[in-house]
């Protein structure tokens, strides 16, 4: 049997403008202005879309009568990108569109942000958060290893420069930063600096997947889904964040590992390993999430993140630049979804080599990621060059 | 430095559903109840159909000890919402049955906060439509 995404690619991508506000738009029009400049970056009409999938790539489809078509409600980054790929390798629909957008759901800045906001009835009135959630991973880690906030500043502290160095991050120029630039930042959440966080914003973004057939007479080069994963322990922010939390599936791994089986899985269809990977596009609601990824990936043992990250390899030049436009510390937030598909939006960037910024040479594997261990989830795609 | 306290302003409160009654009634009593599996006699927590252990949905409510030690924690100073007074200290408390819940800690100042330390659980009336007493935790000594 052949790769199961071998007669697939993705063909269009494309970010909208991002911003701390995006006057004028509501989630419903920047989104659809990310789904038409997808389309047109493959080279493609609307019309040569017979699949969906998200809410408002819905409403392109009603916009533009390309129905009837294929739809999915996906919404949440690399499992929408997988989902639409495998409609493609099962002979749904030939040309999928993901598109998201939001803007407008977040400009009262007394509260934190809604998607950010949990409102279970074990966790709301201890005043949890994301930041909260993932720092009591953080804080587990730090107790077991040793890992320091200084390691965990010098990611962050990383990836803001990429994003000052790119013309299209809300917070280009905003550097360069030093780790003691984000050690100095007000504190957050014991022990995220307000610089170890994601910030909020607005965007919208999307991306086309077609038959790899076809893909060779559009407008692009190619890039192919060379393996991917998705490891979920259940809801986000409804139950306390135990680093230890496990389940009958894989009883040797943890939350705290989550997204190791993903990336096992995705390495093993790939036929790579951590090391075949030029580009590390994770995805980093928290900068101990990098630290942490590259634990549970294999890039380093158990314990090992926080002396990693600070051996050289995750700078621009470095064996493994990891975050590539600034991310969601300084590139973009946009909200409940938005961010979660622009690792893969960098990683096909990366491979096109057509980064405007922190381009890395010669990039033939990019990581792509989503989630973390606060949100009990993580999703990996693995994309490539060369089609499987 | 500051101490710790429950808060009192307008936060978000619990909505019981049928699954998590017993646990919120336990509470208004004093009394922190978690589940536990008749077939397997594992823990569960948050309150569920299905034992965490086994997947049976054989499970009665028991009365926990209230104590155990905490196992990770955060002190935030940017609030979720400004109902909420900073610094507040959520934590994972590992109860002595072997079972996690998530709290607040109160009754130390906010740096005396540690992994391992050992807590007990207090109750507060927080009221509402539901008549909630929210389990906070504080220190103990062993
Ligand atoms: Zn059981």
């Amino acid at each position: 049997m052949g790769h199961p995404f071998r007669d697939v690619a993705i063909v269009g991508v494309f970010n909208t403008k991002q911003a701390r506000v995006l006057e004028g738009y509501d989630s419903q029009t920047i989104a659809l202005e990310a789904a038409l400049g997808a389309v047109a970056d493959a080279g493609l009409e609307p019309r040569d879309i017979d699949g969906v999938v998200g809410g408002i790539a819905s409403n392109f489809l009603y916009q533009s009568r390309i129905g009837p078509a294929w739809r999915s409600m996906s919404a949440l980054g690399i499992p929408a990108v997988i989902e639409g790929a495998m409609a493609i390798a099962c002979g749904l629909a030939n040309t999928v569109l993901i598109a998201t957008g939001e803007a407008g759901s977040y400009r009262q800045h007394a509260s934190t942000a809604p998607w950010t906001r949990p409102t279970n009835e074990f966790v709301a009135a201890y005043g949890m958060f994301t930041a909260a959630e993932f720092a009591l991973m953080a804080r587990r880690h730090m107790h077991m290893y040793g890992t320091t906030p200084e390691s965990m500043a010098h990611v962050a502290a990383t990836i803001r420069n990429n994003g000052h160095v790119n013309p299209q991050a809300v917070y280009s120029g905003r550097g360069p930063f030093t780790a003691d630039d984000v050690l100095n930042s007000r504190m957050v959440a014991d022990p995220f600096h307000l610089l170890d966080c994601a910030m909020t914003s607005e965007g919208g973004t999307a991306l086309v997947l077609t038959h790899a057939d076809r893909a060779g007479d559009l407008a692009k080069t190619p890039v192919h889904l060379l393996g991917g994963g998705t490891d979920h322990y259940g809801p986000s922010y409804q139950h306390p964040p135990v680093w230890d939390l496990g389940g009958v599936r894989r009883p040797d791994l943890i939350a705290g590992h989550v997204g190791r089986r993903a990336a096992e899985e995705a390495f093993a269809s790939a036929g790579l390993g951590p090391s075949d990977v030029d580009v590390c596009e994770f995805y980093d609601p928290f900068s101990f999430e990098l630290i942490r990824q590259f634990e549970a990936y294999g890039f380093c043992g158990e314990g090992e993140g926080g002396d990693y990250v600070m051996s050289g390899v995750i700078e621009p030049g470095g064996r493994h630049p990891i975050t590539t436009d600034g991310g969601t510390m300084s590139f973009s937030h946009g909200g409940a979804s938005v961010q979660l598909f622009q690792r893969v939006i960098r990683g096909v960037q990366q491979l096109r080599g057509e980064c405007i910024s922190s381009q890395v040479a010669n990039a033939e594997v990019a990581m792509c990621t989503g989630g973390g261990s606060g949100a009990l989830f993580t999703d990996v795609l693995l994309l490539g060059k060369d089609r499987p | 430095m500051s101490m710790l306290t429950p808060q009192v302003g307008d936060i978000p409160l619990p909505d019981p559903g049928p699954i998590s009654t017993p646990y919120w009634q336990g509470c208004r009593e004093g009394v922190l109840r978690y589940q536990r599996c008749l077939d397997c006699g594992a823990p569960t927590h948050t309150p569920a159909l299905l034992c965490a252990a086994c997947a049976s949905m054989n499970l009665e409510w028991v009365d926990s000890s209230g104590r155990g030690e905490i196992y990770s924690w955060t002190r935030v100073w940017r609030p979720v919402t400004p109902a909420f007074i900073t610094p507040y200290v959520p934590i994972i408390v590992t109860m002595e049955e072997g079972w996690s819940i998530l709290s607040n800690l109160v009754g130390c100042e906010d740096n005396a906060v540690s992994i391992g330390q050992l807590v007990e659980v207090e109750f507060h009336h927080t009221g509402g439509p539901n008549d909630i007493w929210l389990p906070y935790f504080h220190p103990r000594s062993p």
